[in-house]
């Protein structure tokens, strides 16, 4: 056995890397689904002793799923930054772990490293890390993005309008675009998930939501969340795409799973960058991720999901996106079973995407053959904003009515906001006063104060 | 809300979605009212996630058309839900019996309890009597009707009848006001270890604001003629009712 803890005259044994990171991660369903979680609470702690002494250099030799066959694989060594590696090159996982809690690593010292960390030394790391050195480090992590709007600046907390419908019948997806932006919801992306996977579905949706948001003068971005290719050729057809929207994994099998390679993904980043579309910025790449994605494609190469899940954001990375967020309860419970496992799966995904330079954000959420309630979305939503989470995914009433998941609702996005004193991106929150839906201490509102002629122009338009 | 949009304004959004809009709030949270019907509808979804298809019910509903029983690996709900791989393998009693039967057709369905029995059961019969209308000049298998069933089930039963095509119709993940959704999932040439990119989807078919039976039957005649066209199905096959426009790429048209 190349990797061995003696714990208490008890010798623990682990075959190779992967075995190690798999054993060291905190309990999960789809760990023990996939046969890799740790035998015992016990190995589970001798497999933290081991990955503690591991040299961080070791990942930039030791691939998880090789090389040869996997191109995720190879975007991950082949753009890995020495120079960006050098402050931390001398160091193993567990030391990596105290530097990063350190005072050493400053917003400064976190943004130089970021191009030097691979997903697997950001995985690594969160596993020997308590949920609360998970919030602290991604407290102190800067990553600021832009299309129409700034996202992640500091006091800041920026939401996504997810205004779906079981028909994507047009006006109702008006109506709700509506509910959130009187929430004042909307400023990372008004992005709706069409019911149906339909180039024509798709273009009649972005170009409704294009003209809502001109007729409106709404400084944020739409989004039609279909799938990669579909948006090149709605592109190619002239419609006013903003943001590309695709859902990535962290292999070429499980990409491979979702339709797409990272060739396609090159050409649809090249051809929303050529749309030149962004007033204050030019991040133009919308991905969601979610542990557990690689397993059920059987595209995992025997790696624990969350590594997997670190994995993807090395695709997401290659392409300077606006926006990344976690899907965290999304895909059920034999991934993530209850709230005790989604709070801490949603902590890490935040900390890793950060660590690697991501505008992170979250859908907190879960289904109903999972085991959690509204009570743990209320833990981890509060938790993420603590952690200096870029963006959230808001629902009206937390009930999202075509994809059949709860989410945060509007409401929830208030209450962050009120509780921990924090704003929209400045952008939005400028139209938010002048519309008269915000007052400009941020709070909403009441009709008799100034509401009622954005309320009364919407009312015309929908009438 | 109420206090900032007009009532009728709101009376009429809400015509418009089933969306949870205009509900109100106290301070910033919601009032009671709604936090108490949100449970009410969570307790509903975690009930329809547990409960039991009634098969034989299901079996009458679908007369005069031949049917077959079959169930996955999961002996049970509670390993079903921990474990979608055996929800995705035929048991070895469902294997010897489709073996048997080895009917050769150019579409079988399956209906499937999937997340939701509740929906398969008050909508799966008509569903499927509506989607058979639309392929009347095509030769179709019996419907097998399957127990503790994952979308990828679909794959080994539709190769062990020589299907050209298999359509799994399938209850979907309940949520809090649709507890009863069905989905359809095509697959061109199933055989087991076709992955999800190469299905066709027609999701949220239901009677509370979702696809009706008949537009999702003729979505399906579409897309599965298309698919006997193309001899392919998935991301490649693009639901494209419309006329196209000429393709400016024509490797792409």
């Amino acid at each position: 056995m190349p990797y061995t803890c003696d714990l208490g005259g008890e010798r623990h044994g682990f075959a190779d890397l992967k075995a190690v990171l798999a054993a060291a991660s905190p309990l999960r369903s789809g760990d023990e689904l996939a046969g890799l979680a740790a035998s015992s609470a016990t190995q589970r702690v001798a497999a933290r002793w081991v990955l503690a002494d591991l040299p961080l250099k070791t990942f930039l030799t030791e691939a998880v799923a090789p090389y040869e066959s996997d191109e995720v694989t190879r975007l991950i060594i082949d753009s890995h930054d020495p120079a960006a590696f050098a402050p931390i090159a001398h160091l193993t996982v567990g030391g990596f772990r105290d530097w990063l809690l350190s005072e050493a690593a400053d917003e400064a010292a976190l943004a130089a490293i970021a191009r030097g960390v691979t997903p697997e030394m950001a995985a690594a790391v969160s596993k020997l890390m308590r949920n609360q050195d998970l919030i602290a480090v991604a407290k102190k992590i800067r990553v600021v993005t832009a299309f129409r709007t700034t996202i992640g600046l500091p006091g800041r907390l920026s939401t996504r309008l997810q205004p779906n419908h079981p028909a994507d019948d047009p006006r109702g997806i008006a109506a709700a675009v509506l509910d959130g932006l009187l929430h004042g919801v909307g400023d990372a992306v008004i992005g709706v998930n069409p019911a149906t996977d339909s180039v024509p579905a798709a273009t009649t949706l972005i170009r409704m939501l294009d003209e809502l948001r001109e007729a409106y003068a709404i400084p944020t971005q739409t989004c039609v969340l279909t799938h990669v290719t579909n948006a090149l050729t709605i592109m190619e057809r002239g419609a006013p795409v903003d943001l590309v929207f695709q859902s990535i994994a962290g292999s070429e099998a499980a990409n491979a799973g979702f339709g797409i390679d990272l060739a396609v993904l090159r050409e649809a980043h090249a051809a929303a960058q050529a749309l030149g579309r962004g007033t204050v910025g030019r991040n133009a790449m919308y991905f969601e991720t979610g542990q557990g994605s690689a397993l059920s494609a059987n595209a995992h190469h025997g790696v624990d999901q969350q590594t997997m899940e670190a994995r993807a954001y090395a695709v997401a990375r290659a392409f300077d996106p606006l926006l990344v967020n976690t899907v965290v309860g999304f895909i059920g419970p034999e991934y993530l079973y209850d709230g005790k496992q989604i709070v801490r799966a949603g902590l890490e995904d935040h900390f890793c995407g950060k660590l690697l330079g991501l505008p992170m954000g979250c859908d907190v959420c879960y289904t109903n053959h999972a085991e959690a309630d509204q009570d743990d979305m209320d833990s981890l939503m509060t938790l993420l904003t603590v952690a200096g989470c870029s963006f959230l995914i808001c629902v009206p009433g937390s009930d999202d009515v075509m994809l059949s998941y709860q989410s945060l609702s509007n409401h929830d996005a208030l209450y962050l906001r009120h509780v921990m004193g924090l704003r929209p991106a400045p952008e939005f929150e400028a139209w938010l006063e002048a519309v008269g839906i915000a007052a400009p201490d941020g709070t909403l509102r009441a009709l008799a104060d100034g509401a009622s002629p954005f309320v009364r122009q919407i009312a015309e338009t929908m009438a | 809300m109420s206090e900032v949009v007009p009532g009728e304004l709101w009376a009429r959004l809400r015509r418009t979605t089933p969306a949870r809009i205009a509900l109100g709030r106290i301070g910033n949270a919601l009032p009671l009212g709604e936090v108490l019907d949100f449970q009410l509808a969570h307790a509903r979804a975690r009930d329809a996630v547990h409960a039991a298809l009634d098969t034989a019910a299901l079996e009458a509903a679908l007369a005069p058309l031949p049917v077959l029983h079959v169930e996955s690996d999961a002996p049970d709900r509670a390993t079903y839900l921990r474990r979608p791989d055996l929800g995705r393998r035929l048991s070895d009693r469902s294997t010897a019996l489709l073996a048997e039967t080895g009917t050769r057709c150019d579409v079988c369905f399956v209906i499937g309890d999937g997340l939701s029995a509740t929906g398969v059961q008050a909508g799966a019969a008509r569903l499927l009597k509506a989607c058979a209308a639309e392929l009347g000049d095509l030769a179709i298998g019996p419907v097998v009707i399957a127990r503790q069933a994952r979308v990828a089930l679909g794959d080994p039963i539709g190769e062990a009848l020589g299907a050209r095509v298999v359509v799994m119709i399938i209850g979907e993940r309940p949520g809090l006001s649709v507890h009863d959704s069905l989905g359809i999932y095509l697959t061109f040439a199933p055989r087991p270890g076709r992955s999800d990119a190469e299905r066709n989807c027609i999701s949220n078919i239901h009677s509370a604001g979702g696809l009706s039976p008949e537009d999702a039957a003729r979505t399906l005649g579409w897309l599965l003629r298309e698919a006997l066209r193309l001899q392919l199905s998935g991301v490649a096959l693009k639901d494209d009712q419309t006329p196209a426009l000429p393709a400016k790429d024509p490797s792409r048209a």
